[in-house]
């Protein structure tokens, strides 16, 4: 159920089977998520406002949101992709700016060492193909889980920020996605979400 | 032929599928996701991987056909047939890209020359069970009847 007000999770998946893409698509919106697919990593990475060079400085601090068109929640690849592997892409993204967006990856192959290789890299979860509805129900707490995380991260570093002892309004406010509107008073600590 | 007539028929034909091996739970599940929103899904998917799997019938008797085969080429083209007919449910066709994938490891042309006549066999097999299925089911909705539901005991 979507609460009102609460914008729904957005998935890219990333296959180049068109026949996978069109099955997770389905199998994601039934399960109420927005979803975007593409068919390679290059894509993937193209979507998310990554460039394929923009990943080794892992000091770069988060970009505000508008970095990117719409906000991605997760991302699912395949692994076996012509390319860029889905492993490649985890890396990617792990080496970038996006480093806490949770990756999942799917493949036909069950080879411990690869689904080894990929949770320590930093892969969520490894689903093996075919992919059923009841492995994507794992998605959610993931999505949630990394969300709150940003929302407290934000909260924190609003806090640390503004010393109490301010008594001017804050005159700038950095433009985001979803900061829906939060105003910082005079002197006084950020509100707090609902 | 009555509606309930055709129903029954088509219970009948998609549990005799199941049970020959023709096709696996994943087909069942592809079937559970088709609902008003999506009304054509499974057709839908079958209609690709039928595309998908011409097209690769087609690149794997060119690849076998040359003087040397390129097994790796061979093998790349069998994995995506493997991929797509476990996607949709197709066991038997999955089964024989399992075992081809094994010759094409060691690269035995001979082993890969029969693989390649038995996934074509088996693809032409289920894409007329698959087309004989869709008719079924286009007869029933258009004597305004609903697609039954396939309980399975497995």
């Amino acid at each position: 159920m979507v609460m009102a007000g609460e914008s729904q999770f957005h998935v890219l998946a990333v296959d180049d089977s068109i026949i996978d893409r069109k099955i997770i698509q389905t199998l994601l919106k039934t399960l109420s998520y927005q979803v975007t697919t593409v068919d390679s990593g290059a894509k993937a990475l193209e979507f998310l406002g990554l460039h394929q060079d923009d990943t080794t400085n892992p000091n770069t601090p988060s970009p505000p949101n508008n970095h990117q068109e719409v906000e991605v929640n997760l991302v699912i690849t395949d692994y076996c992709m012509p390319g860029m592997t889905g492993y490649d892409l985890l890396k990617k993204i792990k080496e970038s700016s996006l480093r806490n967006m949770p990756v999942v990856i799917m493949s036909s192959e069950n080879v411990p060492s690869r689904i080894t290789r990929c949770l320590e890299e930093g892969a969520e979860e490894f689903f093996l193909k075919p992919v059923r509805l009841s492995d994507l129900s794992k998605l959610r707490p993931l999505m949630l889980k990394t969300k709150l995380k940003d929302q407290n991260q934000k909260q924190e570093e609003k806090a640390a920020f503004q010393s109490p002892k301010l008594q001017q309004v804050e005159q700038k406010q950095q433009p985001s996605n979803d900061d829906k509107g939060k105003a910082i008073d005079e002197g006084l600590s950020p509100e707090k979400k609902n | 032929m009555e509606v309930v007539q055709i129903q029954r028929r088509l219970v009948d034909y998609t549990k005799s599928l199941f049970m020959e091996g023709f096709l696996d739970g994943q087909f069942l599940q592809l079937q559970q996701l088709q609902d008003e929103s999506n009304p054509d899904f499974v057709v839908e998917v079958v209609s690709l991987f039928f595309d998908d799997s011409e097209k690769l019938l087609n690149e794997l008797t060119i690849a076998l056909d040359q003087p040397n085969v390129d097994f790796k080429k061979v093998d790349g083209h069998v994995h995506q047939l493997k991929g797509s007919s476990s996607s949709i449910g197709a066991q038997r066709v999955k089964n024989v890209c399992i075992a081809f994938r094994n010759f094409c490891e060691v690269q035995n042309i001979e082993g890969c020359l029969t693989c390649l006549q038995q996934v074509k066999q088996e693809y032409y097999l289920v894409k007329n069970k698959l087309e004989t299925l869709f008719r079924l089911e286009q007869q029933i909705v258009a004597s305004g009847g609903s697609i039954p539901m396939i309980e399975m005991g497995f």
